[in-house]
């Protein structure tokens, strides 16, 4: 085991990948000599070269637009969209064309095109640079849509969502680039089950009081959060979605049928949000396990505020607390 | 300053004219050297096969067998005349008007059909083809195009100084096209990368019911200007200038020159689709100018006066239209839709719990029908 920063796993793994098959590609805005804005993507182009580590022309659309073509011919480019405010020119390349190419072809073109995109927030960031995106995506059939929560899981699923053939939206939480945490650099690559082995849930801390759901920047957050309940006399389990699309309900659903209780946390807006698809599921499937409604924790209806309210803006220790509370007093 | 605008005729690249007279070029005229006579008789050959195919999914849409039609109509030698420059090699990323193409490429007619008949959203495999699927949304297939030919590049079919191994893109879009977004990325990306892509614009001088002048102040070809891509307007009415200009740029591209932007003025003698009503937006007078300067008429005179248009040739040709239209006209009626659980099918490659989770609930679903026997659709 080996102690990385989350930013430093997921490059670790991009190396990996782009060794282990010479037609994967890495493409972006200042991807290549730079490094990256946050360094993701440092010492690549140095290794493998400008043919495949390109510094892209300042165009969304553009980058997402000629991956497709690329992937058409047999390579795949995990291209990076430099901050998550900056997604949406690509919007139409992205759910138009590169989620619906496989299923409009009859499966005869698959694009294993990876779009990797740093997102949410709690960085004190400038406008557009701390959105919650994933649900535009994950609304989308055709795409499959991951976070990883910590260095281990961006090691491991950057190569999962590479290896695999499906379009794969990955939003890394840039608020965690700088985490450190053990990694397993000598795991086997099991390239055959790398679409499985992304597209479920894990939890992360075991309990029988209530459940919490988290993705991303907010499995910390629950995690520092169960410290707190556990002090306060209840046991709660925590999941790690790890996948919003494919959803691992059924891993939250044998939870909850167990605590009976859940709350689910995101940076994202409450409303009509990630939260959303899963409390309805839930509802669905573990109606008479309930015994209080499912409560979600979400961003405000309001688009991303000014860095100094963001941490009044952001789901945040109290504001999560205050939901189990609500939900534990049923 | 500006020169010409988007509809002129000034300043195009032309080899034979509207009467059947022939134009000589320095540049092009060589180029197109090696059409004997064969060559253009197939060339006007698979004009009139195509446009008689068009004429009859224009009927098959009225009889309502299609929910629509696309009709080329007019554009017969933009589409022949540069399809012809192609070699086994190259790949064709078409709009979803390039029937002719489609064709050319060995796609059969009756596939295309399947796309309008509403049965599916593809019916050909590209790699068979070379001919990428039709997309509807405008202009976002540039960018395949070019990321395509970036690939090219990379595979190492590009320049290597073997014009038997060497590839290239060929990209068709229209007037409107020219506008969107994604199509000025295309140049871009394009140019930074010296991409081995023929950016083929068909003006057919109407986006629907919008003239070119709503797209462009200036000629299109003049696009490629700001992004250093060397542009050239042709005649795209003109069978023997479209092969040639398109020979001259797929062959810069494939040695690795770069991208061309070719503009070929021709006019869209149809609708929009069998949707749209062209008497809303233009004259009888306009339509006329332009029937007079038909793809298919000059070659036929230029031929005939040549006399390298035999009265038997005519004929089998206008059979061949005719079976075609039969062919199509009997095996479209008889297509039918799948069972709807196909619409399940290939939303990804690997399997997906919530489309696996939703095609068994909706099996059980329709299959509680057949058990009860009851049904309220």
């Amino acid at each position: 085991m080996t102690t990385l920063t989350m930013a430093a796993a997921i490059n670790l793994g991009l190396r990996k990948a782009m060794e282990r098959d010479s037609k994967v590609l890495v493409m972006g805005e200042d991807v290549g000599v730079l490094g990256g804005v946050f360094r993701v993507t440092d010492g690549l182009y140095k290794d493998f070269g400008p043919s495949r580590v390109m510094d892209t022309p300042l165009a969304e659309s553009g980058i997402v637009g000629t991956a497709i073509g690329m992937a058409m011919r047999g390579y795949r480019p995990v291209c990076e969209i430099q901050f998550d405010g900056f997604i949406y020119p690509a919007f139409d390349q992205i759910t138009t064309q590169l989620a619906k190419m496989h299923y409009r072809s009859h499966g005869q073109i698959t694009l294993p095109v990876t779009i990797r995109v740093p997102f949410a927030g709690g960085i004190g960031a400038v406008e557009h640079h701390s959105e919650s995106p994933e649900a535009y995506f994950a609304h989308t059939a055709g795409l499959r849509v991951v976070s990883p929560a910590t260095p281990d899981d961006g090691y491991s699923m950057i190569q999962q969502a590479i290896a695999c053939p499906d379009p794969v939206l990955f939003f890394e939480p840039k608020a965690r680039y700088w985490d450190k945490a053990e990694v397993d650099l000598d795991a086997p690559f099991d390239e055959a089950a790398a679409t499985s082995g992304m597209a479920h849930a894990r939890v992360v801390r075991r309990g029988n009081d209530i459940t919490i759901v988290a993705y991303g920047p907010t499995v910390r957050l629950a995690l520092e959060a169960s410290q707190v309940i556990e002090d306060e006399g209840s046991s709660p389990e925590v999941v790690d979605l790890r996948s919003i699309s494919p959803l691992d309900h059924l891993t939250v659903t044998r939870s909850v049928k167990k605590t009976g209780r859940c709350v689910i946390v995101h940076e994202a807006p409450t409303a009509f949000g990630v939260g959303a698809e899963l409390a309805a599921r839930i509802t669905e499937e573990a109606f008479f396990h309930l015994e209080a409604p499912v409560l979600r924790v979400g961003g405000f209806y309001v688009p991303y505020p000014g860095s100094k309210h963001e941490h009044d803006y952001l789901p945040n220790l109290d504001r999560l607390l205050d939901a189990v509370d609500r939900v534990l007093a049923h | 300053m500006n020169g010409p605008g988007p509809l002129s005729e000034d300043g195009l690249v032309r080899l034979l004219g509207h009467k059947g007279d022939s134009f000589t070029n320095p540049v092009f005229s060589p180029l197109a050297q090696d059409l004997g006579y064969d060559a253009l008789r197939t060339m006007w050959r698979e004009m009139v096969v195509i446009r008689a195919y068009d004429n009859e999914a224009t009927a098959l849409q009225r009889q309502g067998e299609l929910g629509l039609w696309v009709p080329l109509i007019g554009q017969e030698a933009a589409q022949v005349g540069s399809a012809h420059a192609l070699s086994e090699r190259d790949w064709v990323f078409p709009s979803y008007r390039e029937h002719a193409v489609a064709v050319h490429r060995g796609i059969d007619p009756v596939d295309i059909l399947k796309i309008w008949r509403g049965l599916e959203h593809s019916s050909w495999t590209p790699s068979e083809h070379r001919f990428h699927l039709y997309t509807l949304v405008i202009g976002s297939h540039t960018l395949h195009a070019t990321g395509f030919a970036m690939a090219l590049d990379m595979d190492g079919l590009v320049g290597s100084g073997r014009p038997d191994h060497d590839a290239a893109v060929l990209c068709y879009f229209g007037d409107g096209a020219t506008s969107e977004g994604d199509m000025n990325e295309a140049l871009v990306f394009a140019a930074v990368n010296n991409a081995p892509v023929v950016f083929l614009c068909q003006n057919n001088q109407y986006a629907i019911s919008e003239p070119a002048t709503r797209q462009a102040r200036v000629a299109l070809a003049r696009r490629g200007d700001g992004f250093g891509i060397p542009g050239v307007r042709v005649d795209g009415n003109d069978v023997l200038a479209m092969y040639a200009v398109t020979k001259q740029a797929l062959q810069r591209a494939r040695s690795g020159g770069g991208p061309t932007f070719i503009e070929a003025l021709t006019y869209r003698m149809g609708a929009h689709t069998t949707s749209d009503d062209p008497s809303r937006y233009r004259t009888r007078a306009e339509e006329d100018y332009w029937r007079e300067r038909d793809p298919i008429d000059r070659l036929g005179i230029f031929l005939k006066r040549a006399g390298e248009l035999p009265r038997e040739f005519q004929d089998e040709v206008q059979a061949e239209g005719k079976a075609l239209a039969i062919r199509v006209r009997e095996e479209t009626r008889s297509l039918l839709r799948g069972p709807s659980l196909e619409m399940f099918d290939h939303v990804y490659a690997e399997p997906h719990a919530i489309v696996d989770g939703e095609r068994a609930w909706y099996e059980r679903y329709k299959k509680s029908f057949v058990e009860t026997g009851v049904s309220h659709r």
